[in-house]
């Protein structure tokens, strides 16, 4: 039975734009996209394990702060190097003004 | 017939011989490194490669199973001699010649070398960081000579390591190459208090080796004496095939704004190449840097095959040193005057103008959370922004609010 994970408030991010959210002992970063989607990612950087919540959102495009390594957050694909490996994703809920996952 | 050949397979040359593939390129695609590993990332040797508990394995850029892949043909250990340009052909160590249609020169930099100095260490490659992981011991004196991005990132690992460092450097300050004398001023302090003696303004009048020790003479009479001496000094352009070959050269292989040298059919892309920069009224600039050197390649290949887009990449460096960040975006002149904007985690981003009032650079040291802001700038730059003074000292303005809006939310293709 998967685990419902209360992450925040769809009004804590501004469109375009990333928080970080720690739970579980997991650190996650939640994605505001334009067009108003939520997403949800895990937190650090595939490359250098920096947290990506400080990076540069544009469009579906997440940066790294640190190497401008760059990601696709709806599909986790890294798309620019140095990042190659894909970041992990959570599908996504949104119940009551908030922003929830399922954790398996 | 014959196909692409690219001469250096470092970071440039396996972007371009990617992109080539990516841009649909079909035709043979031969990439020829000297060193005899398989293209790898340079940035962590003067970083992670000292730090880490066990040597680590170079941070591979494209291994020989992604090379045969994308059926690119990586050859290791291949030393060119020299390139018959009328011909079309490159002449091998190994006494094989090899045709091409068109020629890539992505051949990187060489440290400069000081002259008459025995026992040196210089750091380019991933053996001369194997060399000076085993010699970086805790209790060793080591000194290091050039307060650039090298020697300060060496003094940063050094000291991790437990050596006792001192950092000789004959301009006033650290840095003075490209970074704006108030961020060079946040680095020299981490540095100085991570307990690294910094000497700024010192010249160096010769070394002497006494047994298993070196000393440092200095002009002013000083002598310091070191276990080990690292010069960090500066690369210089490897134009040695480009020259023989009658390439015209200016501070480097000199490249029009397609990445395209004076022969039709050479292209010359990263370290080695000089290219006039439109974003900089033109200016011919030389860039040793990691992100240089991968969008060069990528555009060098959509030159190679048939685009025309002039290349304009904003330039953007970066250096980590201790938890400290270091970034770069546009062109900074040392001594200008900067615009600072204080970022809610203390750490104080720096932005330069020109006369006109346009962005032409921004550099900050500290927190991770600047690369955002740098980027931003980097965009604004690349737009040829001329943002007011005021908004960019001010904290409250975002960065992202001063961009002119682009014409797609999507910047997934850029």
């Amino acid at each position: 039975m998967p685990q419902i994970i209360d992450l925040c408030a769809t009004s804590d991010i501004e469109l375009e734009d990333v928080i970080r959210v720690d739970r579980e002992g997991q650190s996650f970063a939640v994605y505001h996209a334009p067009g108003g989607k939520f997403y949800v990612t895990s937190g650090l950087c595939t490359h250098e394990a920096v947290h990506l919540a400080g990076g540069l959102v544009m469009g579906h495009i997440i940066e790294c702060p640190k190497h401008n390594g760059r990601f696709d957050y709806r599909t986790g694909e890294a798309k620019g190097v140095p990042a190659c490996v894909n970041l992990r994703i959570f599908p996504v809920t949104l119940a009551g003004g908030r922003v929830t996952i399922a954790l398996s | 017939m014959p196909g692409i050949v690219i001469i250096g397979a470092g970071k440039a040359g396996a972007s371009a011989a990617l992109a080539l593939r990516q841009g649909g390129y079909t035709g043979a695609v031969t990439l020829l490194g000297a060193e005899p590993h398989a293209p790898y990332d340079r940035p962590p040797l003067s970083k992670a490669a000292l730090l880490e508990a066990e040597p680590p394995s170079p941070a591979w850029v494209l291994t020989p199973e992604q090379a045969a892949a994308q059926n690119i043909s990586l050859r290791r250990g291949a030393e060119v001699t020299s390139i018959a340009a009328p011909a079309r052909r490159v002449h091998l160590a190994d006494g094989t010649t090899l045709a091409y249609s068109k020629l890539l020169l992505a051949t990187g930099a060489t440290p400069r070398q000081l002259p008459g100095a025995e026992g040196v260490l210089y750091l380019r490659n991933y053996e001369d960081a194997l060399a000076l992981r085993t010699r970086l011991a805790p209790q060793s004196h080591v000194a290091i000579i050039g307060g650039g991005f090298i020697g300060l990132e060496l003094a940063a690992a050094a000291r991790q390591r437990g050596a006792a460092v001192t950092l000789v450097e004959s301009a006033p300050r650290v840095l003075m190459r490209g970074v704006p004398a108030a961020v060079a001023a946040v680095i020299a302090a981490r540095h100085a208090q991570a307990g690294v003696n910094l000497l700024p303004g010192v010249v160096i009048a010769r070394i002497a080796r006494a047994g298993a020790q070196h000393h440092l003479h200095l002009a002013d009479g000083r002598i310091i004496t070191a276990d080990l001496v690292i010069a960090g000094i500066g690369a210089a352009p490897e134009t040695r095939l480009a020259a023989a070959a009658g390439l015209a050269l200016d501070n480097g292989i000199a490249v029009d704004e397609g990445l395209r040298t004076s022969d039709p059919h050479i292209y010359a892309a990263g370290d080695c190449c000089a290219f006039p920069h439109p974003l900089f009224g033109g200016r011919r600039i030389r860039l040793e840097a990691w992100r240089n050197a991968q969008d060069q390649g990528e555009a060098v290949a959509q030159t190679m095959l048939g685009g025309t887009q002039p290349f304009q990449a904003v330039p953007w460096f970066w250096s980590d040193q201790y938890d400290l960040c270091l970034q770069v975006t546009g062109l900074a002149e040392p001594d200008a005057p900067t615009i600072a904007r204080h970022l809610p985690d203390g750490t104080v981003l720096h932005f330069q103008c020109d006369a006109q009032g346009r962005l032409i650079a921004a550099a900050a040291a500290g927190g991770m959370r600047l690369g955002k802001e740098i980027r931003l700038a980097g965009m604004l730059i690349a737009q040829r922004a001329h943002p007011s003074p005021a908004a960019l000292a001010a904290p409250d303005v975002p960065l992202k609010s001063l961009l002119i809006p682009m014409a797609t939310a999507d910047a997934s293709s850029s």
